[in-house]
């Protein structure tokens, strides 16, 4: 089986994906980008935390227009996990407003970005509608 | 005593297609219309704070100085997104407050004319090789693969956020709010786009990012707007003409967002707008209900709506019923963006925070002719740069 990647850091691979939050060990505040210090507060010292991995859908945008080589339509939102925010896609739905809805429970779920000239696959995540 | 401040001349240039023109003509031509307008000159000026978001090769106000005086005097080019204007106008503003100049110049001038997409416009292709890159450790782009960053998909959430909170929104309710913006730039013969449009066209026109269609998003194009702020003991000195057509800025403020949960993941353009309201309200000791005019930063039809409820025109949460009741149409007890709006009158970036000022304070004169908000005493603007930056600027007729 070809080596995996994850497309971004926070995403952890393996038996059960799942998102990855630095969160400051002073005032809880949640970042998903290398961190200085936190936002929130100044301090410097951060945890990892796992984010669950179901949430419901606060947000939403079905993108139609973007640029050249962003494969359209897709949905862009916002999930809030359990009090954390996370932003990502809507996959395994069909983009358009009579399936996609504000409030809609979803579940995290992986799928393949291509493989590189070395054959590592690219690991990416999006939310899937629970149940469905 | 800190001084008042005032706008003593103001100008901006038709919005639209401008191919003969480039960024310093275009600004030199908003910039001798403020002066005139002031019945002043270059000389008289102390500080210039100058805008081109996009770049102009160059310090634009130094660029400025060259065609129309180099007088010597401190010039501010500052950059803040689409408060890139507002900004300037308060570096002009503090400089007068604070005594060191008793007279400077603001400008903002862009050339966006067929520019698409500002954001998320372009995407690099995918490398051979995955490497980690960036504050995220990504190994390839991630628009349109982790959301969005098209800034008419990052608006759209912003208006659903609102909806998912509140309730009462949907596509036809956002495409109503940009019904009556186009309706407005129909009386503005510097507006970029001045066609009424239905709401079947609106609502039919291409989809950008659901539920924002083309005319629902703020249009691309060229200008530039100015504006000459003087102090109120200056003031004083002048023409009785020039102190009878002077506008008084009674609040002049700037906020960025303060950190709040998911406010680095979905922008959260609320809390600084809210902010910055409180805060000029105060400072220029008026109330929401006391505005005969308000120009808000619509970039988007989902936006205008939450910045009823953040600028607290409405009651928390109200934002739907407010718009539903007819309230922000010109005709309505808060006229909001008569001139037509980002989406009609149009969106030249660092223009857009000084030419929204030129619009409230021809009410205020009294010299806005056709779409004249009869016996306009107050007004307020407002923008916002995604980052972020909120400006917003309270104006008061001269007693």
């Amino acid at each position: 089986m070809a080596e995996q990647v994850p497309l971004v850091d926070y995403l952890a691979l393996g038996d059960s994906p799942h998102l990855v939050a630095n969160e400051c060990t002073a005032c809880g505040a949640r970042f998903f980008d290398r961190r200085n210090a936190c936002a929130c507060c100044g301090k410097t010292a951060f945890t990892k935390t796992d984010i669950t991995t179901v949430g419901e859908v606060r947000a939403f945008t079905i993108v139609t227009f973007a640029a050249p080589g962003v494969p359209v339509p897709y949905v862009a939102a916002l999930i809030d996990c359990d009090g954390t925010s996370v932003r990502g896609n809507l996959i395994n739905v069909e983009p358009d407003p009579e399936h996609v809805t504000l409030g809609m429970k979803v579940r995290l779920a992986t799928q393949s970005i291509g493989t590189d000239d070395n054959g590592t696959e690219a690991i990416g995540f999006g939310f899937e509608p629970l149940g469905g | 005593m800190a001084e008042d401040v005032w706008i003593l001349g103001i100008h901006m240039t038709k919005f639209g297609k401008h191919p003969t023109l480039d960024t310093v003509d275009l600004a030199s031509e908003a910039v001798l219309g403020a002066l005139a307008d002031g019945g002043v000159t270059m000389k008289d000026m102390g500080v210039i704070g100058a805008g081109c978001l996009m770049g102009a090769g160059g310090g634009i106000g130094q660029m400025l100085q060259k065609q129309l005086g180099q007088t010597g005097i401190p010039v501010y080019n500052v950059a803040n997104a689409c408060a890139t204007g507002a900004t300037a106008l308060r570096v002009a503003v503090m400089a007068v407050k604070s005594g060191e100049a008793d007279m400077g110049l603001a400008f903002g001038v862009e050339k966006l004319s067929g520019a698409g997409l500002l954001s998320g416009g372009s995407r690099k292709d995918d490398s051979g090789t995955w490497s980690p890159s960036g504050r995220h450790g990504a190994v390839a782009p991630v628009d349109g693969r982790i959301g969005t960053e098209i800034m008419p998909g990052v608006f759209a959430q912003i208006g659903m956020e609102y909806g998912h909170r509140y309730g009462g929104t949907s596509f036809e309710l956002f495409a109503k709010i940009s019904e009556k913006n186009h309706a407005h730039s129909t009386l503005n013969p510097l507006a970029a786009y001045s066609k009424r449009m239905s709401l079947e066209e609106i609502m039919g026109d291409v989809m950008i990012a659901y539920p924002n269609t083309r005319p629902m998003c703020s249009a691309n194009c060229d200008g530039a707007a100015a504006a000459v702020v003087v102090s109120g003991s200056k003031l004083k000195t002048l023409s009785l003409e020039q102190q009878r057509r002077a506008v008084k800025i009674s609040a002049s403020i700037l906020t960025t967002d303060p950190w709040e949960e998911a406010c680095q993941i979905l922008p959260d353009v609320n809390t600084l707008t809210r902010n910055a309201a409180t805060q000029a309200y105060e400072q220029a000791g008026v109330g929401p209900s006391d505005l005969d005019l308000v120009e808000l930063h619509d970039c988007f039809a989902t936006a205008e709506l939450v910045h009823y409820d953040n600028l607290m025109l409405c009651e928390r949460g109200g934002a739907v019923d407010f718009f539903n009741s007819g309230a922000t149409w010109r005709d309505g007890t808060t006229p909001v963006n008569v001139s037509g709006g980002l989406e009609s009158k149009g969106h030249p970036i660092a223009a857009t925070g000084v030419a929204n000022v030129w619009e409230v304070a021809t009410h205020l004169r009294g010299e806005a002719g056709d779409r004249q908000i009869a016996g306009a005493k107050v007004g307020m603007t407002h923008v916002i740069g995604l980052g972020s930056a909120c400006g917003i600027h309270i104006l008061e007729k001269a007693a």
